[in-house]
């Protein structure tokens, strides 16, 4: 598969901007410049931009808790994902929906999820939209490890896989949810062994190679936008950080952590595009400063905005 | 009586220790309540004192974590599962209304569930709408079900063991923003009877019904009000299902107002149902005020912190209410 240049550059910033922003949302909360709670994917950027790289740009996602990195791939506005974290009026969601809630309709991005499991049902109805109106379209529906044991994720795949539905469902498999690894909450070794109960395929991938990663999606999808039906898609990665904001780690040694931090799916990629002639380590250098301009500016508008009035409290309940 | 100082969490952790000591049939098992302590560290140590068996992570499977519950419940033993947050219920709604709420009256009374489902509810962390629910009011409309929301530590140590020696399914909700709020505790064991109100604050001129983290700020408001001279009584039920009447009524026989406070939304919340026990009471007559609700307001709790407070009673909400009705 030939990528251009181009391409694996633009892959290369988002996964940047995934980390940067994630950065800064952690050094915020650490300050108690943001409340509530988020959950960051830093250590899985590969599996979230790789994978949203093989849609269409008016394809549409559903996404989970830990969706900043999907919701970039799906070229979200930075400005305003920063803003709603900060719950702000220019924020995504009118600074009602904060970290799990960041949905940007216009490009397909129909929600993160604070509901684990939540994104199942919904994914296989917007495919069943494209179905029936036969755009063309394709739905992707990430979801994590631990959510695959929800009834909600059995249910819709196997109507998914009845009705032929354009819709692929994609596992980042992290190892872990919250404290529960897979191999303590999960009866088969991957969760892409589920696909046979429901006769779709399931592919296992590297979830720390985008490059990987988009190849598996790119036929996934193209199966599903042929209208052959579904798959899963399932990228082994990593959480370096706590489950959310942070946590004791109790659940995992420091040495398994150390040791996927030195699988950095960021630093890996650089390497790759300076072996491949993409970009110089010069380049490279300006590309991640430019990157963090573009969350320092995000910052900026964040900042900038207002908090929405008391008296939109009660609007937007009713249509 | 000996008395301790511990926050409701401890008094959590104590009541479950307590009782899986006394009784081997009770066990535990959510989301992350082992090594991990639950979400909020309620069940921070339990694993270690009573092994994997007893102290059990389940997979993120609400629906089976109270099905489960019912089937090991109805078998003989005593479980006490828990629900990360009050919210995901909605998963767990099959296996407890139709199922739990209901076996022993379908079987012709031959059936006993001695289950607890445990759970924190409420807003105020920033978790925004799916986070952040009060849905007692959709639990004490299912016969069947027991429904118990404490507000301090001493309530929910005595009511948390009293759940787990019921025979009944019972929801256990606990109001996640005074987790780590202290209260005396006794040292000894002690249970507290379901069915039975608390009188938090003893007044003459006006009662404030309130549940759960209400109570708190119902408290707060009464010594505000004092200043002004004016004597509020609260009262906190502590069980919602079985309810006391008798308490509520001989308040308002009293004081001859009434206000009723809340975090869940207004429409379709219990206060309604309190309110509609006082009128059809002997305490209707005395009434020299319509009764008030202060509530939740009839909209998804959002992320901003500003909003998300606006968006339930706060101590000036309760304090205007009550200069209103005097
Ligand atoms: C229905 C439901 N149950 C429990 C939770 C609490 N919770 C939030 S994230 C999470 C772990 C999810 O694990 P996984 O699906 O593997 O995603 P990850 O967090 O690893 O990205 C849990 C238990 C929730 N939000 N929703
Ligand atoms: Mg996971």
């Amino acid at each position: 598969m030939t990528l251009s240049n181009e391409t694996l550059i633009s892959w290369y910033k988002k996964m940047l901007h995934t980390r940067f922003f994630e950065s800064q949302v952690d050094a915020f909360f650490a300050k108690g410049m943001i409340h509530g709670t988020t959950h960051l994917s830093i250590g899985q950027e590969a599996f979230a931009i790789g994978s949203t790289a093989a849609l269409h740009a008016d394809d549409l996602i559903t996404s989970t808790h830990r969706g900043h990195g999907e919701c970039i791939g799906k070229d979200a506005d930075l400005n305003r994902m920063m803003a709603e974290l900060m719950g702000k009026s220019n924020g995504y969601c009118k600074g009602k929906g904060g970290s799990m809630h960041i949905a940007d309709l216009e490009k397909g991005n129909l929600g993160a999820n604070g509901v684990v499991g939540g994104g199942f049902a919904i994914a296989v109805g917007a495919a069943l939209t494209q179905q029936m109106k036969k755009t063309g379209k394709v739905v992707l529906c990430f979801f994590g490890d631990g959510a695959s044991n929800e009834g909600s994720f059995h249910e819709a795949l196997n109507l998914a896989a009845i009705w032929k539905l354009p819709v692929v469902f994609m596992c980042t498999n992290n190892h872990y949810g919250m404290s529960m690894s897979v191999a303590r909450s999960t009866a088969v070794a991957n969760i892409a062994d589920r696909a046979a109960s429901y006769e779709m395929p399931g592919i296992t991938v590297d979830g720390n190679d985008p490059i990987k990663v988009y190849e598996a999606t790119l036929a996934a999808v193209e199966r599903a936008r042929s209208g052959v039906g579904p798959s899963i898609v399932e990228g082994i990665t990593y959480r370096w950080l706590g489950h959310s904001k942070s946590d004791a780690n109790r659940y995992r040694t420091k040495e398994e952590i150390e040791a996927w931090k030195e699988r950095c799916p960021i630093k890996a990629f650089e390497k790759y595009l300076i072996k491949s002639n993409v970009i110089s380590q010069q380049e490279s250098d300006e590309i991640t400063a430019g990157a963090k301009d573009v969350i320092a500016r995000a910052v900026e508008f964040a900042q900038q905005g207002s908090y929405p009035g008391i008296e939109t409290l009660e609007e937007d309940v009713y249509a | 009586m000996t008395m301790a100082l511990i926050t409701y969490k401890e008094a959590v952790r104590q009541a479950m220790q307590e009782e899986m000591r006394r009784d081997e049939n009770v066990f535990l098992l959510g989301e992350d309540v082992g090594v991990y302590g639950g979400a909020f560290g309620v069940s921070l140590g339990m694993v270690e004192e009573f092994g994997e068996e007893r102290v059990r992570d389940t997979p993120i499977s609400e629906g089976v974590i109270a099905g489960a519950a019912a089937g090991a419940a109805v078998t003989g033993l005593r479980p006490i599962a828990e629900i990360m947050f009050s919210d995901f219920i909605t998963i767990a709604m099959d296996s407890l209304v139709n199922q739990a709420a209901k076996m022993r009256y379908m079987f012709g009374g031959k059936a006993k569930v001695p289950m607890v489902l445990r759970m924190p509810g409420g807003s105020g962390t920033g978790a925004a709408a799916q986070h952040s629910q009060s849905l007692e009011a959709w639990l004490v409309h299912v016969p069947g079900l027991k429904v118990v929301m404490p507000s301090t530590p001493y309530d929910v140590k005595g009511l948390l063991k009293t759940a787990i020696r019921d025979d009944n399914p019972v929801v256990f909700i606990e109001t996640k923003t005074v987790y780590n709020k202290k209260g005396e505790v006794p040292e000894e064991d002690y249970v507290i009877p379901f069915g039975v109100a608390d009188v938090k604050r003893v007044g003459r001129d006006v009662t404030v019904f309130a549940t759960g983290v209400m109570v708190h700020r119902s408290l707060e408001a009464a010594e505000i009000l004092a200043k002004e001279g004016i004597d509020v009584e609260v009262i906190d039920p502590r069980t919602l299902v079985p309810f006391d009447k008798e308490t509520l009524v001989k308040s308002v026989i009293k004081t001859g107002k009434l206000i009723i406070v809340h975090e869940a939304c207004k429409r379709g919340g219990f206060g309604g149902e309190v309110a509609a026990e006082v009128m059809e009471s002997e305490a209707f007559d005395y009434l020299d005020a319509p009764i008030k609700r202060v509530a939740g307001k009839n909209n998804p709790i959002p992320y901003c912190m500003e909003l998300e407070k606006s968006a339930v009673p706060q101590v000036d909400d309760i304090v205007n209410a009550v200069r209103e009705i005097v």
